[in-house]
């Protein structure tokens, strides 16, 4: 028997190393669920590190009200399979309660009101390790983000000032009301996401198939075609072939026009690909250079 | 396909980042819209050339300031192998974050300036590697093309650093003559340098071999995490869950459990796929005893004729990262593989110029970025093995009990009395 591991199974066994390690260190660790790849991925890693244990802790979504039908569906199913406690962080309640304003006109995103949301609702529970499924390739912000990421009692992330992080040993102490952000697949690529979905057959949203939707063109995306989407003068919805690289909030997360409708297939298209999913899907990271640091260090996922 | 893990270092302005940007590129791992942003700084900030070196500084202050502040983790791929780079400043006063790079990497690539030959910072970099036991490094003479991609300079380099090399512990080192700026000896051979007839930097990432690297002789499995379903399904199931840190685990193997000392036979090593026959680094498996004992976190299983120093007295090599200087007599918490533990420091007995590997007897303290020999004294007893044989059980972390800060890192030498 051969005793060097392919990529992807190192990747695995470091990932569960890294979750076993938060359920032994902290009190009240949450896993961020969204629906989407990446955390669906960081859920079945979860669920091996336990095996045949349940979850020693909950799930979260943080839910802008903005879904897809298909993913939340999704969520409920993988939450009722696992036996698992789901918390719902709603950014409606938050407006409603007048922790938020809501933004206005037609390109109103509830994204950056997802930061109030998910600080509230770690505070009000508790919680004192929050596992996100952000990976270092996805940006350059993110490309300098620990594995066990602290925030301070304002649920800030101060980048010029990060524990070093050294061999697999790491520090998660902490004071009351600050938390450690926790991030399993820091070493995974989109590649080996999908590779991974594909060799362990993690089910996913129907959404990230290829599938006929109604879709309008915005700065060089397609939007679905959702009650939450306000269409802007000249905007008239079509029917396309999609698949969606990233799911967040419907409002701000575009679709690729794609065939590709099986794992094979996305995989082959993945690996072809000559644009960023966040270039090519996400408005949210449009906003500037420094998008994604300025969320966060504002506490952001 | 294998993971390959390796850290950069250079100084400032030896060209890392264009090198990390150009083996990015010229492995399509650049997306268009990344080009794009970079071609459009590049443009704006009115400089000649594409400067890839803003593909991996990310960070508001580092774009401003043109430097890199922190360990940047960039990812590549090529059919061989997938590679994991851990992208670390060359500045002077974030030694640790080279100490923090060197910590995962199986290879460690030291960029020189082929103009400046070797400067202090290639020289630290070089210890650095070898005291965190990086097996392979490699000397990228960079910036061939400013030196008329002249050979004689090129082995003038090589010579001296080969020099300096010989006293440290580096089992394979390789140079290889660049320019990160053209790509020449990249990924394709340089036209510009007939006369180099080595690999070129990528075909060396891809086929150096780390198959041995690893410690596959000493088992060590720390108890990280007590699985016990307790559910109708899985009523008496209790396993042991935990990362593989050396050596091997097979069913029937015969264990101690550390530190009770009581002795029992692997049942059965599973994981969520399944049982499996065998269990080695770096995989993370679920241990089953034979017999029913009392093992917790923080305990190690390991074979009864091969076991780690069971002790409360620890010599190491230690890197101080703290503004606030380490002084004998100060505590601090340690963990060590799943344990953590107080420990106090008994003596400072030696400071080490990472310049010069001369030691500086008997230091008042050590400050931020400093390296040197710590005598601790650990409130309960660790299971350890040198850092030498093995970097998962000879190594630990310092952590700072009243701001819980990671302040120093240390890489095991021996236990007992310092020599």
């Amino acid at each position: 028997m051969p005793t060097q591991l392919s990529h992807l199974a190192a990747l695995e066994a470091e990932s569960i190393h890294i979750i076993r390690e938060v359920a032994a260190e902290f009190e009240r660790p949450v896993l961020l669920f969204s629906g989407g790849k990446d955390s669906a991925v960081m859920l079945r890693l979860a669920e091996k590190a336990f095996a045949p244990a349940r979850l020693p802790f909950p799930l979260m979504h943080v839910d802008t009200g903005h879904n897809f039908a298909e993913v939340i569906d999704y969520r409920d199913r993988r939450v009722a399979e696992l036996g698992a406690q789901l918390v719902v962080a709603s950014v409606q309640e938050s407006i409603d309660a007048g922790r938020v304003v809501e933004e206005t006109g037609p390109r109103a995103s509830r994204n950056r009101l997802q930061t109030v949301t998910l600080l509230d609702a770690i505070a009000a529970n508790g919680f004192d390790a929050v596992f996100g499924g952000g990976r270092r390739d996805e940006e350059k912000a993110r490309a300098k983000e620990r594995v066990f990421s602290f925030r301070d009692d304002f649920g800030q992330w101060d980048p010029k000032n990060q524990r070093p992080e050294l061999w697999s040993l790491y520090n998660g102490r902490h004071r009351k009301g600050e938390h450690i952000r926790v991030f399993p697949l820091s070493n995974w690529t989109e590649l080996d996401i999908w590779q991974y979905v594909a060799e362990d057959g993690v089910e996913l949203p129907s959404i990230y198939y290829a599938h006929h939707r109604p879709v309008v063109a915005r700065d060089g995306m397609w939007l679905a075609v959702t009650p939450f989407l306000t269409l802007l003068d000249g905007e008239v919805p079509e029917e396309r072939l999609v698949r969606f690289r990233t799911v967040g909030d419907a409002t701000c997360t575009g679709a690729v026009e794609s065939s590709a409708a099986t794992l094979e297939a996305i995989i082959a298209e993945t690996a072809a690909s000559t644009v960023t999913e966040r270039g090519a899907t996400r408005a949210d990271d449009r906003i500037s250079e420094a998008g994604m640091e300025d969320r966060k260090r504002e506490g952001y996922f | 396909m294998e993971l390959l893990r390796f850290a950069t270092a250079g100084s400032v302005d030896d060209g890392k980042s264009t090198l990390i940007g150009r083996l990015l590129l010229e492995t399509k791992q650049i997306f268009e819209d990344q080009l794009e942003a970079v071609e459009r700084t590049s443009r704006e900030r009115g400089f000649d050339y594409t400067n890839l070196a803003l593909l991996t500084d990310g960070l508001r202050a580092e774009r401003e300031q043109g430097i890199t502040i922190d360990v940047a983790y960039r990812y590549f791929a090529t059919p061989r192998r997938k590679f994991i780079i851990a992208d670390t400043p060359g500045h002077t006063q974030y030694t640790r974050n080279m100490v923090t790079g060197a910590s995962t990497a199986d290879l460690a690539l030291v960029l020189i300036d082929a103009r400046k030959g070797v400067l202090e910072q290639s020289r630290r970099h070089a210890v650095i590697a070898s005291l965190l036991q990086v097996k392979h490094l490699v000397l990228c003479v960079n910036k061939m093309d400013l030196v008329d991609h002249d050979e004689a300079r090129f082995e003038e380099i090589c010579a001296e650093f080969g020099d300096f090399a010989a006293k440290l512990e580096i089992d394979d080192l390789t140079f290889v003559p660049i320019s990160a700026l053209e790509g020449d000896n990249v990924v394709h051979h340089s036209p510009n340098m007939p006369w180099y007839e080595g690999p070129t930097l990528l075909h060396h990432l891809e086929h150096v071999y780390i198959g041995s690297d690893r410690n596959l002789i000493d088992a060590r499995f720390p108890v990280q995490y007590v699985i016990r379903p307790m559910s109708h399904d899985h009523h008496d199931y209790r396993g042991y869950a935990g990362q593989v840190a050396s050596g091997m685990l097979r069913p029937g193997d015969e264990i101690v459990v550390l530190p009770s000392g009581f002795t029992t036979t692997v049942a059965g090593i599973d994981t969520a796929d399944g049982p499996v026959v065998e269990a080695f680094p770096p995989m993370s498996v679920t241990v089953r005893l034979a017999d029913d004992l009392d093992v917790s976190r923080g305990d190690m299983l390991c074979r009864p004729n091969n076991m780690p120093d069971v002790t409360q007295d620890v010599d190491a090599m230690v890197c101080w990262f703290s503004e606030r200087p380490l002084q004998a007599g100060a505590t601090l918490a340690v963990k060590h593989t799943t344990r953590w533990s107080r420990a106090r420091v008994q003596a400072l007995p030696y400071r080490l110029d990472v310049n010069t590997l001369r030691r500086e007897e008997g230091p008042a303290a050590l400050a931020m970025n400093d390296i040197g020999r710590v005598s601790l004294r650990t409130a309960n007893p660790l299971f350890v093995d040198e850092y030498r044989r093995n970097r998962t059980t000879g190594s630990f972390i310092l952590v700072d009990e009243g701001t819980h800060e990671t302040v120093g890192a240390g890489m095991i030498l021996g236990t007992g009395t310092p020599s």
